[in-house]
């Protein structure tokens, strides 16, 4: 089977060191954004999945080894494009800004989470940040995420729309359908395909076994190209040109980084049950987006060890506050369990809810009210 | 048979015998497909909405599109083959009228046809994806059950797609079979989120699918198909809408209540009529219209049930799949429905 030729990448890493190595013009104050964000988002990972191992939530995943792809991708939109995600693409928010506290927040199901305590950890969302909400079923997003993309040319408005799945979701009907309508269309749209090589235990030969995702592009009509995910700014060159063409030519795009889910799939995971320690150990040690960013950040006199000393200290402050007040906030008011069906309130669901305030009338003491909200 | 006789006919003495036809079979043997099994009752002249036209109910629907695409610039139309008009004429002229980046075909490809429309709903345009046939809205059932009827609420209300509508040509219609008979609206009757409505006539449906289309809610409308060129009627070409979630009583009653929506609605009319003449028994009429979130209100208060002097009859189909040359027998028609009426003032 004819491989794709050639996996697009700048070297990024410890031959960074060597003279010679240029960087893309990037400026030091973007460069910088990308590692704390990266970082800060690594952080962030290890509290929170500590804290559900301590019972404080329920269920977390962590974006381990994949920081790079986020982060490449995110700095190549603008804030208006659309992003469509999967699960594990928390860093593309975090760039986009959105504040510990809301992560918390939907983590912990607080009050304060702007999605209203009704799914599990990680499914984030921002109306003003433009990243539609996650869900759990996979590859769905991959077909909406086309239609919303029809729906942006149909605007004129100079946005692209960006949809991340992984190597596993991509063997979907849902993502066949994305992508051939996305061709059929004309669809500005990029397809953003993280393989990190496993779908919970499921490694990529058991997944597929074709030339994995970027190859399937040109079976729908769709330009791809496959490149380093761990290169933050191979991503980031990949997604500003795809970003480009996308609006000009009103076509889709399909990119597929290659990377490595250095985690477990969950915290209802264990991922020794199938894989060695030794393969996870290669790429968290030898290639790993943060150190090679890093690396080029330090050849390039930006950043040392006084500076990430600070930062570390800095990050995991800021996360730990945020973890604090997250912790001490109640839960969402009741009467949030039963609104947003519809856009109205509907009859049956009313009285429905006037019949569980009746039964709490009689019942409370069963329930944990004290943790809501009044 | 018939091909390979063909086949014999013309090597031994060419197009002579085939111009024959296929006589030398002899008489065909009429299967006795039934005259339809309901008498289409049109309503009267509405008088509210302005001018009327005739129209059958597949022209009604275009008089619907049309009416949206006119007055929602962001409203477009797709599923399969609805660029020259769609397999029923549902979507006839409005391509040209409205230009192809409104109204175009899409892949062969339920799922995706759906899961797009949400997309499209979600950008904030109007969205008006048609299924083919309800028969082939099950690939979809992901899309619709998961995503489209959760989306507020499982985002706190930041996204939704309610300028989603999905229409399909719906119900028996003689020769449907299996494939092309199916009414699916009991596996979306309970799915929170998302609208399912029925029209009975060309003005209903009308009215019902522009009142889908402006409702903030995905909504599922289904076609009765055996009425796109059966039932015909004066409705009004300017836009109007029907509200979704009110039953309507069609015909007052005191001693069974008979509740029916799409092609039923028909065959309630005349078992209605049946009972009155041959049992004397007063039947109240309801086209439920709307199955989600349906009016309870209209249909059955909570204290109903220590007033019923008989149990509740469902007249359905049988638990088969929808059969093909055993359509007169499978379904609900109105000997039936006469039939539980008669056993249920007896009980």
């Amino acid at each position: 089977m004819a491989a794709l030729r050639g996996l697009y990448r700048t070297g990024l890493g410890a031959l960074c060191r060597r003279k010679g190595y240029q960087g893309f013009g990037l400026s030091k104050e973007m460069v910088l954004n990308c590692y704390k964000k990266m970082t800060l988002l690594n952080t962030m990972d290890r509290i929170l999945y500590e804290s559900q191992r301590q019972g404080r939530i329920s269920f977390y995943m962590t974006n381990y080894g994949e920081e790079g792809t986020h982060v490449g991708s995110a700095a190549a939109l603008e804030p208006n494009d659309i992003i469509f995600g999967q699960y594990r693409e928390a860093g593309v928010l975090m760039y986009r800004g959105f504040p510990l506290d809301l992560f918390m927040a939907q983590c912990y199901a607080n009050a304060d989470d702007l999605g209203k305590g009704r799914q599990m950890p990680v499914h984030y969302g921002s109306k003003d940040l433009n990243f539609v909400t996650i869900s759990s079923p996979l590859a769905t997003q991959i077909p909406q995420a086309a239609g919303a993309a029809y729906a942006v040319k149909r605007e004129n408005s100079n946005r692209v729309v960006i949809c991340f799945f992984g190597e596993g979701a991509a063997s979907e009907g849902d993502a066949h359908a994305g992508f051939n309508f996305s061709a059929t269309l004309e669809c500005p749209i990029i397809f953003f395909c993280r393989n990190n090589g496993y779908a919970i235990s499921t490694p990529t030969n058991e997944q597929y076994r074709g030339d994995g995702i970027a190859a399937r592009g040109p079976g729908y009509g769709m330009m791809s190209i496959r490149v380093d995910g761990n290169d933050v700014f191979a991503v980031y060159n990949a997604t500003k040109e795809a970003r480009r063409r996308a609006i000009a030519e009103n076509q889709p795009f399909l990119i597929e980084a290659m990377t490595y889910r250095i985690g477990h799939h969950s915290t209802s995971d264990d991922s020794s049950a199938y894989r060695s320690v030794d393969e996870v150990n290669y790429w968290d040690k030898q290639d790993h987006p943060i150190s090679r960013l890093r690396h080029y950040m330090t050849a390039r006199g930006w950043w040392g060890e006084e500076e990430e000393k600070t930062w570390r200290k800095q990050s995991r402050k800021h996360v730990m506050e945020a973890f604090e007040r997250a912790e001490k906030r109640h839960k969402p008011r009741l009467d949030l369990l039963f609104s947003d069906v519809y856009q109205e309130m509907t009859p049956n669901i009313e009285k429905q809810k006037e019949a569980m305030w009746n039964h709490l009338k009689h019942y409370k003491e069963q329930y944990p009210l004290d943790l809501y909200d009044k | 048979m018939a091909a390979a006789a063909r086949l014999v006919l013309r090597t031994a003495s060419g197009a002579k015998v085939l111009r024959a036809g296929l006589g030398w079979l002899g008489a065909p043997i009429r299967v006795p497909h039934a005259a339809a099994h309901f008498t289409f009752h049109p309503d009267p002249v509405p008088t509210r909405h302005g001018p009327t036209q005739k129209m059958n109910l597949f022209q009604s629907i275009t008089s619907a599109l049309d009416n949206t695409l006119s007055s929602d610039p962001t409203a477009v139309i797709f599923g399969e083959d609805v660029a020259f008009g769609g397999v029923f004429r549902c979507t006839v002229g409005l391509r040209d009228k409205y230009g192809k980046d409104r109204v175009f075909n899409t892949p062969l490809c339920e799922q995706g046809i759906v899961g797009f429309g949400i997309g499209v709903a979600v950008a904030g345009a109007t969205a008006i994806a048609e299924i083919q046939f309800a028969d082939y809205i099950f690939p979809a059932f992901d899309q619709i059950v998961n995503e489209a009827a959760k989306y507020r609420y499982r985002s706190g209300n930041m996204f939704d797609c309610g300028n989603l509508t999905i229409r399909a040509p719906w119900g028996c219609v003689g020769h449907g079979s299996l494939y092309h008979s199916q009414s699916p609206e009991a596996f979306f009757a309970h799915c929170p989120g998302i609208k399912v409505v029925i029209p009975r006539s060309p003005v209903q449906a009308k009215g019902l699918l522009l009142s889908c289309i402006a409702d903030k809610n995905p909504c599922i409308f289904f076609e009765p198909k055996i009425l796109y060129r059966a039932a015909v009627e004066q409705v009004p070409t300017e836009p109007y809408l029907i509200p979704l979630s009110q039953a309507e009583v069609l015909q007052e009653g005191s001693d069974v209540t008979l509740v029916a929506w799409g092609t039923q609605v028909h065959v309630m009319k005349e078992v209605a009529a049946m009972a009155q003449e041959k049992l004397g028994v007063s039947c109240e009429v309801i086209d439920l219209q709307t199955i989600l979130p349906w009016d309870t209100e209209t249909v059955c208060k909570e204290e109903c049930f220590l007033n019923l002097e008989a149990p509740i009859a469902r007249v359905c189909g049988y638990d088969t799949p929808f059969p093909h040359i055993f359509e007169p027998f499978y379904i609900p028609d109105k000997w039936k429905c006469f039939d539980a009426v008669k056993r249920m003032i007896n009980y």
